[in-house]
């Protein structure tokens, strides 16, 4: 192992037993969790899955409740501001102010952080051209696109060039061109050396990330890259698209060989043993139902397909 | 430390620059109060509306309804004939006083006899009442002078007796504009620190933008005294604004120095913005700080010594009304505006203003953490 891949596997983000709890939820529920250096990782979950919490605790602007967290090398509890010099935030709303330019909320920040006047003006440039708003530099935010905003947001965190960056649900509500461009700046970002904490709550984001957590009532269902992840899921998956989706869904589950069907859109995902053997008794089944099927093809699972099935399988257990 | 606490300076700056809305509250509405305030908060009592019930229709009596006229106090509104309808019209509040002459008043008088008239006072406001009963006395003993005069054939200023000369100080002409407006100053100067400083910490909460904020390197205190300064001196150009109105358009004399009240204002400014720091750190809403600064401004008006005097209340009110630094600064402003006295006799007041100050900044700065619940 050379001396560049021994720093590289340093941990910069660490988690023990991490819990949050607020006056009628446990929001985060004993967490665990450890980050390389230059790792892009993705906190999956649903909406109220404790995705926020996580990232709040880590940016060490909220307290633990038991359990600690340390990031860069230094405790969120004990050594905060060190923390905050090396960190970059994007809250999930926007929180830039609306009625400054962008050029104005850029400044603002590199104030605050106190960079160089040479230093910064190079930065500023360089940000606004990353960003694609060198254009737009004189507009107030407040009449910026939703997608314009949150690339003015990560440009405002990336001021100060921090090591690390939490990023929450930077793309929700942002439109999928948007969404695209987004992502490839943060590729960017991770080429760059970068260590990238991303929360989101589209699964099909964390096929971009190095490695993904998927979060689930506070605590983590389960954490790996994304090859490994959707390896997990036991079976092989048919995909077809009947006329009448849920009677369809509900003689599937019957028939011998069927893990787990899951709905998705006009379509059903079916989880079999073997795919080969079970597809002509499947048509045959819904034939004799007199449901019409078109397009029955088998497919590679997804994230999504993984996510729903690994939940649900959690779910079962307790 | 200074530069990012002129940074956040210069940014809450542009906020104020941009916000429309927030400059008319700013400039106009001290103006609109104090002339609202100037005019109706007046407790001269002249012109009340009176009637008469003339039961002797005399030249005598004719006379002392004359009397009662030309005092300025008695505007005769009405001639009634029976004591039931003078009864009726105090009931609805059309006249405030009435001056009720028996049959038999002229008679008397010209016999010599001691005559005597009744007067109605509606006492349902004690402050104007007792105005009311005392200009009605005070026109009676010059009615009997006069009576005496004419009969006995003397002057009264030759006779043996007592002669009070008043000298009324401060405000010789004893206008209640005088005293409203110094008051005014204060209570506004109070009102809008207050108002606008919470308002302007609290925004960040409401808009999210102090999450941005805390994982910034800042320090609270650059924070808050970053934010704080613009309204500082917003603030004191209102001060100006209302002190020009007073001194300029209602004609109060500012009698002390000057540059001391300016000095004296700066320091009652800190504690209402000390106050407004604290009420931010409470309230999680712009609704929710703008009721809490109503909550407080009322008892400070009233147990300040605003529109009562604080020595007519009872005892537990006015040992409250020590905790209550706007009446330190209605005691200074009317004392420099009023009595032109300087810091030998506010002494007193001046550490009384000082040391609340210096609490509450202090207790504001602490409570003030970077950190979300």
């Amino acid at each position: 192992m050379t001396n560049e891949q021994m720093t590289n596997d340093k941990l910069v983000i660490e988690t023990h037993d991490l819990i949050k709890r607020f006056k009628n939820v446990t929001a985060v529920d004993g967490l665990n969790l450890s980050i390389r250096r230059g790792e892009i990782f993705g906190l999956l979950g649903p909406d109220g899955a404790g995705k926020t919490t996580t990232i709040r605790m880590l940016c060490a602007i909220m307290d633990p409740s038991t359990g600690s967290a340390s990031v860069a090398g230094f405790d969120t509890v004990k050594e905060p501001e060190k923390i905050k010099k090396r960190i970059g935030y994007m809250a999930q709303q926007f929180s830039l102010y609306g009625d400054l330019t962008v050029l104005e909320n850029l400044v603002f920040f590199a104030d605050i952080f106190q960079v160089g006047r040479q230093e910064r003006e190079v930065h500023i440039a360089r940000l606004l051209e990353f960003a694609r708003l060198t254009e737009f530099r004189k507009r107030r935010a407040a009449h910026l696109s939703g997608g314009m905003q949150k690339k003015l947001a990560l440009a405002c965190t990336l001021i100060h060039q921090p090591e690390i960056l939490f990023l929450d649900e930077p793309t929700t509500g942002v439109d999928p061109v948007s969404r695209r461009e987004f992502w490839d700046i943060l590729t960017e970002l991770h080429l760059s050396g970068v260590t990238l904490f991303v929360s989101t709550p589209y699964m099909d984001e964390a096929e971009r990330c190095s490695r993904a957590g998927l979060m689930f009532e506070g605590s983590i269902v389960v954490c790996d890259t994304p090859a490994h992840i959707k390896g997990l899921v036991e079976g092989e998956l048919l995909e077809l698209r009947p006329d009448r989706l849920r009677e369809a869904s509900r003689v599937i589950e019957n028939i011998a060989g069927v893990l787990e069907v899951q709905t998705y859109g006009d379509l059903l995902h079916i989880f079999v043993d073997d795919a080969a053997r079970r597809a002509p008794a499947i048509q045959e089944t819904l034939a004799q139902a007199g449901i019409v099927v078109r397009g029955l093809r088998q497919t590679r699972p997804r994230m999504e397909e993984a996510f729903i099935s690994l939940i649900r399988k959690r779910r079962e257990e307790t | 430390m200074i530069g990012r606490t002129l940074t956040i300076a210069r940014k809450e700056l542009l906020h104020i620059v941009r916000d429309r809305r927030t400059l008319v509250v700013m400039f106009l509405l001290p103006i609109v109060q104090l002339f609202l305030m100037g005019y109706a908060a007046t407790t001269d009592v002249e012109h009340l509306s009176t009637a008469v019930l003339d039961g002797d229709h005399t030249s005598q009596s004719r006379e002392l309804i004359e009397a009662y006229r030309a005092s300025n106090y008695f505007d005769i509104v009405s001639y009634v004939e029976d004591e039931d309808s003078l009864a009726r019209m105090v009931d609805r509040g059309v006249i405030r006083a009435g001056l009720i002459i028996p049959a038999g008043y002229g008679a008397d008088v010209v016999a010599g006899r001691r005559a005597s008239v009744a007067f109605v006072i509606d006492g349902s406001d004690p402050n104007v009442a007792s105005t009311v009963f005392a200009a009605s006395q005070q026109v009676g003993q010059a009615q009997t002078m006069r009576i005496i005069e004419r009969r006995m054939g003397i002057d009264m200023e030759d006779m043996p007796g007592v002669e009070v000369y008043p000298r009324v100080w401060y405000n010789p002409e004893m206008k209640s504009v005088n005293f409203m407006i110094p008051g005014l100053i204060a209570m506004v100067l109070f009102t809008l620190t207050i108002l606008l400083t919470s308002l302007a910490i609290v925004r960040e909460r409401e808009q999210g933008t102090i999450e941005q904020l805390m994982v910034t390197p800042i320090r609270p205190i650059e924070l808050i005294v970053g934010k704080v300064i613009p309204y500082v001196f917003v603030a004191f150009f209102d001060m100006l604004e209302v002190l020009a109105i007073g001194v300029f358009w209602f004609g109060v004399p500012i009698h002390g120095s000057f540059s001391l009240l300016l000095l004296l204002a700066v320091l009652f400014l800190m504690t209402s913005l000390g106050i407004g720091i604290f009420i931010s750190s409470v309230a999680n809403t712009q609704q929710e700080a703008m009721l809490t600064v109503w909550l407080m401004l009322l008892p400070s008006i009233f147990l300040a010594g605003f529109f009562f005097p604080i020595e007519a209340m009872p005892g537990f009110l006015q040992a409250l009304s020590y905790l209550i630094p706007l009446r330190y600064m209605l005691v200074i402003i009317r004392a420099i505006i009023l009595k032109g006295v300087g810091l030998e006799v506010l002494a007193e007041q001046v550490v009384a203003l000082a040391v609340f100050g210096a609490v509450i900044m202090v207790f504001a700065a602490t409570r003030f953490r970077k950190r979300l619940e």
